[in-house]
């Protein structure tokens, strides 16, 4: 655990403590039997909001804390332990980067205050795909009058429900696959010529296609340089990588704590099974790789707080070691639970299933690593 | 975080910094003459740097300034690290009795033992060896066989010791022995003795990397004066423990030498001269390349841990898990740097001597065959998962 200060310590005890009364995994459970679109009741992330946590890196004129982004990452942490949904590590952490980073004071004012009340959620509309790829973002914005026109689809968009406006990437110039020629928009949820509807993954979370048919946009929907964008998508996807990373450690963590405790109360043989050396080594490779794990993610969320000149290869350290913790965790959490772990009344499935979506979301395990190899020049 | 003022840290540095520039020759930047001292003899300004340094006590700058060491705080201990690396100053006070003996009977040792023993070890001038393995108690520690009998004067030691480290260049030996034969684990004791005293043969052992570190250390009716008992008698383990929790911690990085796994060339370039590269510049071998890069990941991930697991320690909230886990993922992620690096140049990565080679082809070949002692020694990795799976995790032995 990074060393802490106080505050951060409270913020991280009330997290943990809020977590465990208000958002088990028993309300995931819920929220998915009962058909929810989003996978939590509207009133738990209202709770969040009230407790301050929406608006955490959002700045203080703007209804804020600025309280920073490893603050956030401990929030996150603890919720990834219960696997609490949440549209936090979206909106409240990578969307409002964005708009800090490079929204005009229109923008700011519109949205910030708003996501820091959890009025407003704002989602991150990028792959057409079901692989994260945003560099082959096709989704067309023409210019149209004084603004653009914005026709195409996009896929899988976590949160996309929720949301109540899009950062859309668009391609305003040049061909998929070229850095140059993307646009960052503003679009709200409700805007004329724009559908959605949910996709249903394994995760039970909230994913959503979004089909734009000729969507009007205003100059001043443009976030950041238009035809410049790739620069400000990629930070905002850092950020996004680093916060999902952040929940992945905390449900590594509690998968591991889960099966831990299993080894210690299961009975056969005559003893518990966490008394066989097969399972004690296992076992100690998980608690290395997640120390690995919470060292890569610490660093890489104080790197978003320093604004480090590596964001970018401590965004994809970060994402890939605790894609392969999170991995080996989530499968071991199975097996060493036994015929227990393949109900569906066990928390084991629950986690397994969202493993895999968190590994694939914003770049898998192994993409990542080729990215962090590039960027090294390998 | 830092345990005294700014204004303080900032009169030490100047304090270090002074005593550094009249006291520190040039000549030695760069220089490891701790290693040098090792295996023999130093002179010349390394002499004289050594001498400073061990009259100073900053050698060994936290341990207490009544036994001559530096008596700094830790925090003045980083000022000074710091201010040394600034000038290319490396430590010229080393080896077992720092890392491992010196800690453990400053906290177990008799006053006398410690008036005694730690002065020459802060002025470097003892070099100290480890009497631990026998051939029938490798893993197995405590079923160590070498006999210490109470002669009433003295005790009278027989047996055999193995895998003592630089035992032929060693002056003393801290060695666990059996001192009760009808119990195990409570019928060791600690004790001390002087390597030139009769009936101590050493062998030296020769290696699959060509090299002898370590030794075969014969006790044939060896007397050791009483005095020499560290702890009470029978008292042994836990002491012996002890000492091996400084070993692991010295041997994972945790002591401060966290940059010997970045040593080397990195392995990337290495690639690109022994395989090539493709149209893009990427290394040629598409799958070396992505175990390369898994590779330097989990080595960045293991560098990140011991930060943190250093901030932690200053922080003061005691050492955390990452602690436990640092000399299986340290000496994993060097020997999988080995393999690579090996696999990486080919038959120029496995040259043995003579023509044909460069120095630093045929040193990486050695280094590989020698690493694989890091996860043998100091307690093998599986014994590092018993002592994780019991210890951190609380799992039960199998009964």
């Amino acid at each position: 655990m990074a060393v802490l200060t106080e505050e951060q310590s409270m913020l991280r005890d009330a997290a943990r403590a809020w977590v465990q009364e208000k958002a088990p995994v028993s309300a995931l459970r819920k929220a998915r039997d009962g058909g929810s679109l989003l996978g939590y009741a509207p009133e738990a992330f209202a709770d969040m909001a009230a407790m301050g946590w929406a608006g955490v890196v959002v700045p203080e004129a703007c209804g804020g804390s600025e309280f920073g982004y490893l603050s956030l990452g401990l929030v996150l942490e603890e919720l990834g332990r219960t696997l609490a949904a949440s549209p936090l590590a979206v909106s409240s952490m990578a969307a409002v980067s964005a708009l800090v980073r490079a929204g005009t004071d229109a923008q700011k004012e519109c949205w910030l205050s708003a996501i820091a009340a959890g009025e407003a959620v704002v989602a991150l509309a990028v792959d057409e795909g079901p692989r994260h790829d945003p560099v082959r973002t096709a989704l067309k914005a023409e210019a149209s009058g004084g603004g653009w026109r914005l026709s195409g689809a996009k896929a899988f968009v976590a949160e996309g429900m929720a949301a109540t406006a899009f950062i859309v990437a668009a391609r305003t110039a040049g061909a998929p696959g070229d850095e140059a020629g993307i646009t960052l928009f503003l679009i709200p949820a409700d805007a004329t010529g724009l559908t959605r509807s949910p996709r249903h993954l394994a995760d039970s979370r909230d994913y959503a296609a979004l089909i734009f048919e000729g969507v009007e946009a205003g100059a001043e929907a443009v976030l950041g340089r238009a035809g410049d964008g790739y620069a400000l998508l990629e930070r905002t996807l850092d950020v996004a990588r680093i916060a999902i990373a952040a929940e992945m450690l905390g449900m590594a963590a509690q998968g591991f704590d889960t099966t831990l405790d299993y080894l210690k109360t299961r009975v056969q043989f005559g003893q518990t099974i966490g008394s066989f050396q097969a399972l004690q080594h296992r076992a100690a490779r998980m608690l290395s790789e997640l120390e690995l794990a919470r060292s890569c993610v610490e660093a890489a969320l104080a790197a978003i707080d320093q604004d480090a000149e590596d964001l970018a290869q401590q965004a994809a350290l970060a994402k890939a070691v605790a894609g392969d913790t999170l991995n080996l965790i989530s499968r071991e959490m199975v097996q060493m639970h036994g015929g227990i772990g393949m109900t569906d009344a066990h928390d084991a499935g629950l986690y397994l299933k969202r493993a895999r979506a968190v590994e694939t979301l914003f770049g898998s395990t192994a993409w990542h690593r080729d990215r962090w190899g590039r960027m090294q020049g390998f | 975080m830092a345990d005294f003022g700014s204004t303080d840290a900032d009169a030490f540095r100047t304090e270090a910094r002074d005593w550094l520039t009249a006291n520190f020759p040039p000549s030695l930047a760069g220089v490891d003459v701790a290693m040098m001292n090792a295996t023999g003899p130093v002179e010349g300004d390394a002499l004289l740097w050594k001498q400073r340094m061990g009259e100073k006590g900053w050698g060994t700058p936290t341990w207490p300034a009544a036994y001559g060491g530096g008596g700094l705080s830790p925090a003045q201990a980083r000022v000074l690290q710091q201010e040394m690396n600034r000038i290319g100053a490396r430590n010229p006070i080393g080896g077992m009795g720092i890392m491992m003996f010196g800690p453990t009977l400053l906290e177990y040792g008799s006053e006398e033992q410690k008036q005694r023993h730690i002065p020459p070890i802060c002025r470097g001038e003892i070099r100290w060896c480890q009497g631990y393995s026998e051939p029938g108690a490798g893993s197995d520690l405590a079923a160590l066989q070498t006999r210490c009998e109470d002669m009433g004067d003295h005790f009278l030691v027989n047996g055999q010791k193995v895998w003592t480290s630089g035992a032929q260049y060693a002056d003393w030996c801290f060695c666990l022995v059996r001192t009760d034969f009808t119990t195990k684990h409570e019928g060791i004791s600690f004790i001390l003795f002087d390597m030139r005293t009769p009936g101590v043969e050493v062998r030296p052992i020769k290696l699959i990397s060509g090299n002898s570190p370590f030794c075969e250390t014969f006790l044939t009716d060896v007397k050791v004066p009483k005095e020499n008992l560290v702890g009470p008698l029978n008292g042994g383990w836990t002491i012996g423990k002890r000492l091996l929790q400084h070993e692991r911690n010295s041997l994972s990085g945790g002591g401060g030498s966290a940059g010997r796994f970045a040593a080397g060339t990195p392995l990337d370039a290495l690639a690109k001269t022994y395989v090539g590269v493709d149209g893009t510049g990427r290394i040629a071998d598409p799958d070396l390349r992505s175990r390369i890069i898994r590779h330097q990941m989990e080595a960045k991930a293991f560098m990140l841990t011991l930060m943190r697991a250093q901030a932690e320690a200053r922080g003061g909230g005691g050492p955390s898990n990452a602690t436990s886990i640092m000399k299986n993922v340290g000496s994993k992620v060097g020997q999988e740097r080995a393999e690579l690096a090996v696999e990486i140049m080919g038959a120029q990565g496995l040259g043995w001597e003579g023509d044909g080679f460069t120095d630093k082809e045929l040193e990486q070949t050695r280094n590989w065959l020698g690493g694989k002692a890091t996860t043998i020694y100091g307690g093998s990795a599986e014994i590092q998962n018993n002592i994780i799976a019991k210890r951190i995790l609380g799992l039960l032995d199998h009964q």
